[in-house]
């Protein structure tokens, strides 16, 4: 039993909704209690989907327990195909439908349904959303993909797109960036899916000569089936930042047997505007910011190599909920110096957070609440989402348009270049000054600038430890607070963690000075 | 305190249910469980914690149904049941003390513990009843530990809330037997609510009023044989029963919706407890008059339209005696999740006959019903109020009408006015 507040992940069963809400023509019976329908409004209300999701829930009462649950489902499966009249059907329970032990798919196959029938067996105890979402997918490939024509040789190189979900983070306009990057490269899209995708497209799979795997989370198991299966490689590489995205194309170059320089080529024509915008002069100011990246793994791992090789921000930390792909994150926490952070403990997150006192947040609507209530500025780069994360105006994460919103995105939260300047300039004007702190962050980053460096946990620690902190001197603490305020909780932490270890009991402005040589070094 | 009170009261009963037919439906229900009740019952009971003995769904219900995660570390949470856990049930008590260790270690401010069931608990038979006598003996006094059922097969939304203040009921402390009546609000309402309430009932002479809930755990109203009480929402059924266990008596009345509703509310009380016409009407006057004001505006936009309710809350009928009465609309059909005639009767006789009433729910029927009365608004849930503006149908959510003070004169304004909002939207967009 785990005690939870929030959670990352919703329980597998809504990786499934996310699946079937993705296709055109498939639908989804749900053995579940009355309740389990809140799940509709994820699609309806978050991501403003025109229709309700097509899944029919069972809605059984603790009265139908004793008796014939089973009938229950059979009547919705059959009710639902006659006034749904969809191409295919998945089947299977939620947490309280898996207790009851009804047998959706062995059930199902009873009725002889005219059209193809999937049982999904999705343990809740035990797995999660995004598991749920690969699972369902993979078994819907698995039961369909090899019914269809055997592929036809054709002068066009083409791929699947493999991964996009509904309620997926920016899958709609990753989607479209990738596809136009591909075919502008001269790749044909033979078919994306699960997003957007007819039943019917499946049976097409094979007839790709390879397959971009977009999402890992919900694409890789499906990937490897078919390259088993229909000897189709698959990319290793999401395209997120411009880096990854020209390492992506010439993986796509070397899969689709395109020649060595045809990238090059390619780039000559198309390029992003984040390179430019990095290396002009006012971006100097973002130079080592302190960045903490928390999300799913996917855009954990890119949003990471984004902030250091591409913003020139330094990452302080990095995790995901992801346990899946625990591993990777770890591989490149490693090469960061850094220990990765594995938690689908909200409250975990918050700890380190706090601890590490980033300049930047990067992470997901849960890290968003962190930094609002910490005062930091923080931006959305992964799921878990919100109605904002599906923004009215074209804004993917992939490819070079992907990385021009990436630009924006993590710099906007932030105080900018010339704002800082001149608040330092202006530290004693009486409106224009510090502790007003950056205009759009509102009152919290005032109450932080206020306490963030004397309540840090690792000096209430000291506090309580009763190891008394050294003494500022007043000339000490005026001339600390000459120090622009976003490096002054550190400079306040170095200085005292300094005349701890030299055992000061007053800290003067000579201290100071001396700490600050020794932490430059 | 004023004139002497009667110790001994008889409370006028309304006369019985028109037998008008009810449609009583079975199919997907598309509405929340009564864990839901949790929003807002967390904020009105400011010391106490309520834990879900759930599973994943549970908690991600949680967070999606709020919409957003505002509260830090708010006060409710879920202990997941995993794998191993539904493996033997001999530990899972001890997994469920150690959670409730933990939980009151972290929250020392916590007075009251709810632990609250949801339906993989009740599939699994997990006894809560045992473990909350179990953790009470243990953490006496400084922490009560009560149990009750959110689950969605047993609950539908504010069921959750009936079923929590049911729990509540039976550890109120007895009120003296020669104590004078006294009336008892019952139900949760927003602090701005019960405030004004309050006032009310003062400058009748009926105070002091005690609320069920109260805002602290250790300040619960006393209940005895010489309580009365005023429900101040529709789904209290087990709560009813509970408190009239108790001695306690049910003074029926319509709700307090609207001017009307508000000021027939208070008049059932203020008969019970004698008060004379001319003092009750020089109370309410004023305010009842504010409320009418207040409503002009959107009566004049609303009057004449049809409404049709999908069930949700169990307030759709007090809401359709307000819509049509105050302010002139028709309904044409109203669903209910449960229909308490007895409870409702007051409200309910006051509709007119033609009315479709449904109990329950078979969701894709309902729609078509729905889209052939083509009603100038629909009540309904998150989960279809998209969807039905795509197709041209005005739509108010309803759980805004759980989660907005809606009750009084003071409110009766704003109560229109969540009406009127969709359909001044309509006609102002030109896209």
């Amino acid at each position: 039993m785990q005690l939870t507040v929030w959670t990352y992940e919703g329980p597998p069963h809504v990786g499934a909704m996310r699946i079937a809400t993705a296709m055109k023509d498939l639908h989804y019976v749900l053995h579940a209690p009355q309740g389990d329908t809140y799940a509709d409004l994820l699609f309806t209300m978050i991501e403003r989907r025109k229709k309700r999701p097509p899944v029919t829930f069972t809605t059984f009462q603790a009265r139908d327990l004793g008796g014939d649950t089973s009938q229950l489902f059979m009547d919705a499966a059959r009710d639902a195909q006659a006034r749904f009249n969809p191409s295919a059907m998945i089947v299977g329970a939620s947490c309280t439908g898996e207790l009851i032990q009804d047998d959706p798919g062995g059930l199902a196959k009873t009725l002889g349904l005219p059209i193809p029938v999937i049982p999904l067996e999705l343990p809740s105890y035990s797995k999660k959303e995004n598991w749920g979402a690969s699972e369902t997918f993979y078994q819907l490939v698995r039961s369909l993909a090899s019914q269809g024509p055997e592929k036809q040789e054709s002068d066009n190189i083409s791929c699947n797109i493999i991964g996009p979900t509904a309620l997926g983070f920016r899958h709609r306009d990753d989607v479209q960036e990738i596809v136009s990057l591909l075919e502008a490269f001269g790749v044909t899209v033979n078919v994306v899916a699960p997003l957007d995708a007819e039943v019917g497209d499946i049976l097409r799979l094979k007839q790709a000569d390879f397959n971009v795997c977009l999402y890992p989370e919900t694409g890789l198991t499906s990937c490897q089936w078919m390259k088993r299966q229909f000897k189709q490689p698959f990319t290793k590489i999401v395209p997120i930042g411009v880096g990854a995205t020209i390492d992506f194309l010439c993986e796509v170059a070397e899969l689709a047997g395109f020649p060595q320089d045809s990238v090059e080529a390619f780039l000559q024509s198309h390029e992003s505007r984040l390179p430019w915008y990095s290396r002009s002069i006012d971006s100097t100011y973002l130079t080592g910011k302190r960045v903490f990246i928390f999300g799913d793994a996917t855009h954990a791992i890119a949003m990471a190599r984004v902030a250091k090789e591409e913003m020139g921000y330094e990452v302080v930390g990095l995790g995901t909920y992801s346990r899946e792909f625990a591993r990777d994150v770890r591989e490149l926490a490693e090469r960061y110096e850094l220990e990765a952070l594995i938690t689908d403990d909200y409250l975990e997150v918050e700890e380190a957070i706090g601890n590490l006192q980033p300049e930047l947040v990067l992470g997901s609507q849960m890290e968003r609440h962190i930094a609002k209530r910490l005062g930091l500025p923080c931006a959305v780069i992964s799921s878990p989402v919100h109605v904002q994360d599906f923004p009215a105006s074209y804004s993917p994460q992939m490819g070079f348009e992907g990385a021009n919103v990436l630009f924006d995105t993590l710099v906007h939260p932030l105080t900018m270049g010339l704002e800082e300047h001149l608040l330092h300039m202006f530290r004693d004007d009486f409106e224009f000054n510090d502790a007003a702190g950056p205009s759009h962050l509102g009152h919290s980053a005032k109450q932080t600038s206020q306490n963030s460096a004397p309540q840090s946990a690792a000096e209430m620690e000291t506090n309580t430890s009763g190891n008394a902190l050294p003494v500022w001197t007043q000339d000490a603490e005026q001339e600390l607070r000459k120090i622009p305020f976003f490096v002054r909780g550190k400079a306040r932490r170095n200085t005292e963690k300094y005349a701890s270890h030299k055992g000061l009991a007053e800290i003067t402005m000579e201290t100071l000075y001396e700490a600050k040589s020794h932490f430059s070094r | 305190m004023g004139a002497q009170r009667p110790h001994e009261v008889t409370i006028p009963q309304p006369s019985g249910c028109s037998q008008r037919p009810i449609l009583h439906e079975r199919g997907q229900h598309e509405v929340f469980c009564g864990l839901t009740g949790i929003m807002w019952l967390h904020r009105k009971i400011q010391d106490a914690f309520f834990l879900i003995v759930g599973s994943r769904t549970c908690a991600h219900l949680m967070q999606s149904a709020a919409g957003v995660m505002i509260f830090a570390e708010p006060r409710f949470g879920t202990a997941i049941m995993e794998e191993r856990d539904l493996a033997g049930l001999a530990d899972m008590h001890d997994e469920l003390d150690a959670v409730v260790e933990k939980l009151l270690k972290r929250r020392p401010e916590i007075r009251l513990l709810f632990l609250v069931g949801s339906c993989p608990s009740e599939v699994i038979k997990l006894d809560l009843g045992r473990a909350a006598q179990r953790l009470s003996q243990r953490y006496n006094p400084g922490v009560r530990i009560l149990n009750y059922s959110g689950s969605g097969i047993e609950t539908t939304f504010t069921q959750g809330e009936d079923h929590c203040l049911a729990s509540i009921v039976p550890t109120l402390p007895p009120e003296p037997e020669d104590a004078p009546i006294n009336l008892m609000v019952v139900g949760a309402l927003s602090d701005v609510v019960e405030d004004q309430f309050n006032r009310l009932f003062e400058e009748l002479g009926i105070g002091p009023v005690r609320f069920l809930p109260a805002r602290l755990a250790d300040d619960m109203p006393p209940v005895g044989k010489n309580t009365v009480f005023l429900l101040a929402q529709p789904f209290l059924t087990e709560t009813k029963r509970a408190l009239e266990e108790r001695g306690a008596k049910h003074i029926p009345a319509i709700f307090p919706l609207g001017a009307e509703g508000t000021t027939q509310w208070l008049k059932a009380a203020a008969d019970v407890f004698e008060v004379s016409a001319s003092i009750f009407e020089s109370v309410v006057e004023k305010p009842r008059k504010r409320a009418e004001r207040a409503m002009i505006n959107h009566r004049e936009k609303l009057n004449g339209k049809s409404v049709f309710f999908f069930p949700d809350s169990q307030l759709e009928v007090p809401l359709a005696r307000f819509l049509i009465e105050e302010l002139g609309m028709q309904a044409t059909e109203v669903g209910t999740p449960y229909l308490n005639k007895t409870i409702l009767s007051p409200d309910i006789n006051r509709l007119p006959e033609t009315i479709r009433m449904s109990e329950g729910q078979d969701v894709d029927q309902q729609l078509d019903r729905c889209r052939d009365d083509a009603p100038d608004i629909v009540v309904c849930g998150l989960g279809l109020a998209n969807p039905l503006e795509v197709e041209g149908i005005t739509t108010k959510w309803s759980i805004e009408l759980v989660f907005t003070p809606i009750q009084g004169y003071e409110q009766a304004g704003d109560l229109a006015e969540l009406f009127a909002r969709p359909l001044n939207r309509r006609t102002r967009l030109a896209v």
